[in-house]
């Protein structure tokens, strides 16, 4: 037969010789190769005291933008809730009352704003579709949960800190992202 | 008081138990980090990190693996023999903490003007009590696999059995030749004895490894752990045990390998014997107590020595098949001690009268 790769090798079942009968050898070798193995270095990262570095088009969360002044950017026009693939997104607009426009960039404003974790595919589409900045994904992802109910992330939870108020929270959600 | 009670040697019965109380508690403690350096040790020789979640680096590891088998529900099946499956584990640690009276752990301290001896029992005849003592912790794995009744309990329990009653022919007939050196059987004078002169290792290195071999059999250890095998018999004697009695039976394993250690390092290494230094000019010049205290620091680290290589051995070999444990043991240990103990005679003979061809 025609070998692929040169690498090919016939067994052989040789009766064992006497010094491969007596197995100490063999053993003294296992043995160093597990003892060298105690001075290699561990490939472990240190999960929760450590993260691994994400990429910075990595993919996670979404988070709910506001502007500098710690105004809602989002409108609740439903272009993410559109371009959504999984359909994982729902909102419920309202109007901007007088009075309000410290709280609400625009006259409209997303009264509810609800993603499901367990049906998004963080795909970004969101992201693209908003026109007006207000969702992109952050770098962490959605933590794990006890109940279903518990994956339905409401505004509470995906509404960035306001950087008025608590400036620190604030960039420590924003991240790396301009 | 009684003249007869008046004769007892209180101070001495007072002394003994605190020794007593000082040994099995240090060996308990031994064993709990023993499994924490188990699972240290597999960790780093398999590249991985090991426990490390509780207390720095772990160390309270052990402490939370038995919290955590006190909290387990305690399950006696239905069809088991209740008294002897309450008994197994309770027997399974007991023999494997009854070796250590013999061991002596130290040379002596000397308080008030009082000799203490570190050791429970100083006995004549401390080797074949050894041996006693080792071929009852036998009855440990056969009763809780027969009191299970459970057929892959039963099954592991007869291997187990079979395994330490085949391997403790090997080990007798190697100490034999070791016997034949040291022309006692008492573990002190053998420590002595080599206080004086070379370790007996290096009179006796077979004797020594078969020795090693079947300490690793008798602990039911990997490359010998058939007993236990998850692969083939589920879990082995243990597996219809729960909570603390399974507890139990994993820690008498590693008290076991702690005592073995410890019998192993007296036997070949010179036990509390500090290497490289002359122990009675030390004993002199920084006195007996401080003396004692280093020697019984000696014997620890002979100990921690054979425990790593213990566990060194079960992250390394593979498990042996039953048919090829039952021909190293009959075909090629016990032969092998034979040619050693000859040999060993030949030599004595030779040293004491000269060559005589």
């Amino acid at each position: 037969m025609q070998s692929l790769t040169n690498r090919m090798k016939v067994v052989e079942r040789k009766p064992m010789t006497v010094w491969e009968k007596m197995y100490l050898p063999a053993i003294a070798k296992g043995m160093s190769i597990t003892f060298g193995h105690i001075f290699k270095k561990k490939p472990t990262v240190n999960y929760p005291e450590k993260t691994r570095p994400f990429s910075p088009v990595f993919r996670g969360l979404q988070v709910l933008n506001r502007d500098e002044e710690g105004r809602e950017r989002c409108t609740a026009c439903g272009l993410c809730a559109v371009a959504c693939p999984a359909e994982a997104i729902t909102m419920e607009a309202a109007e901007r009352l007088p009075g309000e426009e410290n709280l609400y960039l625009e006259e409209k404003y997303a009264a509810k704003y609800e993603i499901n974790m367990l049906r998004c595919i963080f795909c970004g589409f969101c992201e693209d579709a908003c026109p007006k900045d207000a969702i992109y994904l952050s770098e962490t992802f959605a933590p794990a949960n006890y109940t279903r109910k518990g994956f339905i992330y409401g505004k509470e939870e995906l509404l960035i800190p306001d950087p008025k108020t608590q400036p620190e929270e604030f960039a420590k959600a924003r991240g790396l992202r301009k | 008081m009684h003249p007869l009670l008046l004769a007892v040697d209180w101070a001495m019965i007072a002394e003994k138990l605190i020794l007593i109380a000082i040994v099995i508690s240090s060996s308990l403690l031994i064993a709990m980090y023993e499994t924490y350096g188990e699972r240290k040790i597999a960790a780093v020789i398999q590249d991985r990190r090991g426990p490390n979640r509780a207390g720095p680096f772990g160390i309270l590891q052990p402490m939370a693996d038995g919290v955590k088998l006190f909290m387990k529900e305690e399950i006696i099946p239905g069809l088991s023999n209740r008294f002897l499956f309450v008994a197994g584990p309770g027997l399974a640690m007991f023999t494997a903490m009854m070796t250590s009276a013999v061991v002596p752990w130290s040379s002596h301290l000397d308080i008030f003007g009082r000799r203490v001896e570190l050791q429970i029992a100083n006995i004549n005849i401390g080797i074949l009590y050894v041996f006693g003592v080792v071929s009852m912790g036998v009855y440990g794995v056969m009763i809780g696999g027969w009191a299970s009744n459970n057929k892959f309990s039963l099954m592991a329990a007869i291997r187990g059995a079979s395994q330490i009653i085949s391997y403790e022919l090997a080990m007798g007939l190697s100490l034999a030749a070791l016997l034949m050196l040291s022309g006692s059987l008492s573990l002190k004078t053998i420590v002595e004895n080599q206080q004086d002169g070379v370790y007996y290792f290096f009179y006796q290195p077979l004797g020594f490894l078969i020795f090693l071999v079947c300490a690793f059999a008798e602990c039911n250890r990997t490359p010998f752990d058939l007993s236990e095998a998850e692969s083939e018999l589920n879990f082995g004697y243990h597996q219809e045990y729960s909570s603390m009695k399974l507890g139990f039976y994993l820690f008498a394993e590693y008290v076991n390998m702690f005592i073995s250690s410890a019998v192993m390092a007296t036997l070949f290494f010179g036990g509390y014997d500090i290497p490289f230094v002359n122990d009675s000019a030390l004993g002199n010049h920084i006195g007996q107590n401080w003396l004692a205290l280093l020697q019984g620091l000696s014997l620890f680290l002979k100990v921690a020595l054979f425990v790593f290589v213990f566990i060194w051995v079960r992250w390394t070999l593979p498990r042996f098949r039953y048919d090829q444990l039952m021909r190293l043991g009959w075909k090629v240990l016990i032969p092998l001690a034979l040619v050693n103990m000859v040999l060993t005679g030949f030599f004595i003979l030779i040293k004491q009268y000269g060559w005589p061809f």
